[in-house]
């Protein structure tokens, strides 16, 4: 009897065989995603409560990084009321960093709330990246690689924070603008990165992540009333190395309330980790069914090809 | 002037002394022990250095709300009595005594590590200096804004791109 393997039949096997990898390899996977983030990472802690909008750390990031003169001075305040295509400033090819006013009703006196980079500590920009042009320092910074960068810009998607911009002026010459902690100049020095320093206010606490949790708890208990009790960024997108006090709730000073809780890497992990599967079984796999399937037709060839030379 | 200004002080201070000592107070620093004037300047840079009257803040604030504990008064703050409550006047009451000129150092932030330190969350010189006096600012109508207190210098203007460094009009930043 001729048993024919059909096309459907086909595909189902080898979809099959991928699963059952699949599971065996996720349990890995699984076991393997425990990282917690580099124990002496550095970080950031924001006081929203302390910031004044001065925008010294504006101006300090522009010098240190070398970025273009902005065209309004960075004592010009008229920069809070900018709105462009309905949203408050945001980080571009020329600032690593800005800052919002956000007018809150209950309160008598604006907020402001500084963005940047949060250096995530499984950052999701990194993740998305198939030229491995990002890396995550051990003291805490997601720097940056533009010499291997080929500008497809899936960072820009992937950030949950939208902080990578693209430098459309060189287009030619591919290159992400996005803060570094100042990673090159101070950060591996153990320095702290030039916003931090030029901020009268101490909005800006450097230190390390652990400890600054610590510092921030304090502050949530021994201030009862002032603060949320939250840590922005404790948490988030399963930590970033920059986090946040604020005394009114964060939706309402600009921060996305409704980012996992997990890092970004864990939603796209079961699929990343049959990609390579995919590729390595696969071709050996068919190629397996291929000779099985069609081996009798081959002896059958023979034994004819036997036959005809006996004849 | 000022020295007329610290005779009456004194003179005032000698007449009310009597009925306004309160026997907690017997080991706490007085108003008049204090300079007439303090000049800010260790960290200017961008902005020049701040005369501080302090003959004049006596007027508005007690001792111990920017002091804290170190002069000895009552303190006022429950989370600094919990340990300060009877710690009476301290050998350094000036804020460069505590306040860390580089707050960040590696060195400085080392030090914050010990287990056993409350004080994991002292703010630096510059903090210190900006959170006493802008806040207070903030309530009494004081002043607030950057160039109220300190002229930019030279060196600030290039930092903001502002005063004899301001872009000419109609530059913009390159791009778009």
């Amino acid at each position: 009897m001729k048993k024919i393997v059909s096309r459907r039949n086909f595909i189902k096997g080898g979809l099959a065989g991928t699963a059952t990898v699949a599971v065996m390899k996720s349990k890995e996977t699984q076991a393997a995603h425990s990282f917690e983030g580099y124990p002496d990472g550095m970080g950031v802690l924001v006081d929203l409560t302390r910031c004044v909008g001065c925008r010294s750390c504006e101006a300090a990031c522009n010098k240190e990084q070398g970025l273009p003169t902005p065209a309004k001075p960075f004592d010009d305040y008229s920069v809070f009321q900018e709105i462009k295509h309905g949203e408050k400033r945001r980080t571009d090819e020329t600032a690593y960093t800005v800052v919002n006013q956000y007018d809150i009703p209950e309160l008598d006196h604006p907020l402001f709330r500084k963005i940047q980079c949060n250096h995530c500590q499984e950052p999701a920009c990194l993740t998305s990246c198939f030229v491995n042009a990002y890396t995550k320092t051990p003291e805490g910074a997601v720097i940056y690689n533009s010499k291997v960068c080929v500008g497809c810009r899936t960072c820009m998607i992937a950030c949950p924070f939208y902080i990578p911009t693209f430098k459309y002026s060189s287009a030619f010459n591919p290159r992400i603008m996005k803060c570094i902690f100042c990673y090159d100049t101070r950060l591996k020095d153990g320095k702290p990165p030039a916003c931090v320093e030029a901020c009268p206010q101490e909005a800006l606490t450097f230190g390390k992540r652990n400890d600054l949790i610590t510092m921030g708890r304090q502050r949530i208990r021994e201030t009862p009333g002032k603060y949320v009790e939250h840590i922005y960024g404790e948490k988030e997108v399963g930590g970033t190395a920059w986090m946040y006090l604020s005394s009114v709730p964060f939706d309402q000073v600009g921060f996305d309330t409704h980012v996992p809780q997990e890092p970004i890497l864990n939603s796209v992990k079961d699929f990343l980790a049959i990609v390579p599967m995919v590729l390595t079984i696969w071709p050996g796999l068919f190629a397996g069914f291929h000779l099985l399937a069609t081996r009798k037709e081959k002896i059958k060839e023979q034994e004819m090809e036997k036959k005809e030379e006996k004849a | 002037m000022q020295t007329r200004k610290k005779i009456m002080q004194t003179a005032l201070a000698i007449a009310f002394g009597g009925v306004l000592m309160v026997p907690t107070q017997i080991w706490s620093m007085e108003a008049e022990d204090a300079p007439e004037s303090v000049i800010i300047d260790s960290l200017a840079n961008l902005y020049t250095g701040v005369e501080f009257n302090h003959a004049m803040h006596v007027e508005y604030a007690s001792c111990q709300e920017c002091h804290h504990h170190t002069t000895g008064g009552a303190v006022v703050n429950p989370n600094c009595a919990r340990c300060h409550s009877n710690s009476g006047e301290a050998d350094e009451v000036t804020c460069t005594g505590c306040h860390e000129k580089d707050r960040f150092n590696k060195t400085y932030l080392r030090t914050l590590e010990a287990p056993e330190l409350y004080h994991i969350d002292k703010p630096g010189l510059k903090g210190a200096y900006h959170l006493n006096c802008i806040s207070c600012h903030e309530t009494t109508s004081g002043p607030t804004g950057c160039q109220d207190c300190h002229t930019m210098t030279l060196a600030g203007e290039k930092m903001f791109d502002t005063g004899s460094h301001t872009p000419a009009k109609g530059h913009s930043a390159p791009g778009h």
